[in-house]
């Protein structure tokens, strides 16, 4: 199997098998990852990042993982660098930027905009966020940690909590968990709940059905791992009713008091109040630890669709 | 005696058959068949039918559709059957259906969707679902309501 010169658009078009294969190149990548030994599988090569909005992790941990791998890096950030502020589409920009690098990798508030440049671009395409759409490396390197952290993903119980029904994490997170055969289970409060088009795709696709609850105590209570977001008061027209929810739906270390000794507990950051700053230095917290495989899950993805393995 | 329809047949032209009944209207819009429209045309309302209760039936005079206008007239009309008629006789018969994918006939309603951002580009919606019709857009992959498409 070979993914050379694959798009990397969404956690929709990836077979369970090439997500395997990522995910086990990803594990030969960590010594380099960590800087260990240098490695210069992507010499030569150029990695373009462009980013029509804000990153902090998604955009650094692409950055890291190109120089880990002897490779370099241009790109931007915001449009008011380029010649988009001139009224250039992105079809346009896309064609140009192409050919200047080897790959891709695009963040774009518009759901949709890296399918289309991986439609115009003969370089391969990576998906690093397209509005509230999809995130696939995130998901990527969402299913590594816990593979990392539990040894298997088939069988575990996940819990996604916080607001499952616009967080574009939770969505892919759900789909692929239930790709890879996790038990899981969503809690959220009431009007947050996961969009019932993704629970029946992934009854049709995997025959799972989740359990769902708006209760956080017997949604915790049997979970191997928990995986929180953050609830956005936007998200209530009633700011009180959005603080009680914030409050009900938080991890702290009394809320974990009946959870299983060895939970683990992540997040995509950035987390604001959503967990107690208690919990960082509990040996559940693992959050940080799960930045860190970015790293070499993206060097993984380079090195693969960039044909240098 | 065999209960006949008293519209006349026509010579060249096309016959869409077994519409649901009620939805031949829309397939008139769908063609752009108003009163400006230069060939004769034939809509039959809620004429009895054994296998779908009520149909309508469109006759088109000296027009044969092309594949966009079929694609989309399966969208609120599958299982419609399409005559081609060539001096008064049927030279090919077809059942409408749904392609697996719906090319450059719809918007997208989602406002955040890259197809409504000015790019070059035609629309692509996926058939997820064919009873009853269920849409995925290529680009914002939200499902599509055919109600807010149409």
């Amino acid at each position: 199997m070979s993914l050379k010169g694959k798009d990397i658009i969404s956690i929709r078009d990836l077979k369970k098998e090439e997500i395997e294969l990522i995910l086990k190149t990803a594990e030969k990548m960590e010594p380099y990852a960590r800087g260990e030994k240098p490695y210069k599988l992507m010499e030569g090569k150029i990695l373009g990042t462009l980013f029509f909005e804000p990153s902090t992790r998604t955009r650094l941990s692409f950055t890291a993982a190109m120089e880990r791998l002897g490779g370099e890096v241009l790109g931007f950030t915001g449009v008011s660098i380029t010649s988009m502020t001139k009224g250039e589409n992105l079809t346009d920009t896309i064609r140009t930027i192409e050919r200047y690098c080897d790959v891709i990798v695009m963040r774009h508030p518009m759901e949709g905009a890296a399918r289309l440049a991986a439609e115009v671009s003969v370089k391969p395409i990576i998906n690093g966020g397209d509005g509230a759409n999809q995130h696939p490396t995130q998901t990527m390197l969402d299913l590594y940690t816990i593979k990392k952290l539990k040894r298997k993903i088939a069988g575990l119980n996940v819990a996604l909590l916080g607001d499952l029904k616009y967080g574009r994490v939770m969505r892919s997170l759900t789909y692929a968990l239930s790709m890879f055969d996790a038990k899981l289970t969503l809690v959220s409060p009431s009007g947050l709940e996961m969009s019932r088009d993704i629970i029946q795709e992934i009854r049709k696709k995997f025959k799972k059905t989740p359990f769902e609850t708006n209760d956080i105590d017997a949604g915790l209570r049997r979970a191997d791992v928990i995986y929180i977001c953050r609830i956005q008061k936007e998200r209530f027209e009633d700011k009180f009713e959005a603080e009680k929810m914030q409050k009900a739906f938080r991890i702290t270390p009394e809320v974990l008091e009946g959870c299983k000794e060895d939970i683990a507990i992540l997040h995509s950051l950035p987390k604001i109040t959503e967990i107690d700053p208690r919990v960082d230095d509990m040996k559940c917290a693992k959050y940080f630890d799960q930045t860190f495989y970015g790293v070499p899950v993206r060097m993984a993805l380079l090195g693969l669709v960039g044909g240098a393995i | 005696m065999k209960e006949e329809l008293k519209v006349r047949r026509i010579k060249d032209g096309t016959v869409i058959d077994h519409i649901k009944g009620g939805v031949g209207r829309k397939v008139l819009n769908i063609l752009g068949i108003g009163g400006n429209f230069p060939e004769t045309t034939i809509l039959l309302m809620n004429v009895p039918s054994k296998r779908i209760g009520r149909k309508d039936i469109v006759k088109i005079e000296n027009k044969v559709l092309k594949k966009d206008e079929v694609d989309e007239i399966a969208l609120i009309a599958p299982n419609a059957t399409l005559n081609v008629i060539k001096d008064y006789k049927v030279v090919k018969k077809g059942r409408i259906e749904l392609p697996d994918v719906v090319e450059g006939i719809l918007k997208c309603p989602n406002p955040k969707c890259i197809s409504n951002a000015g790019e070059p580009m035609t629309t692509k919606f996926k058939v997820e679902e064919k009873e009853p019709v269920r849409l995925r857009c290529k680009y914002c992959e939200r499902i599509i309501d055919l109600k807010d498409v149409l």
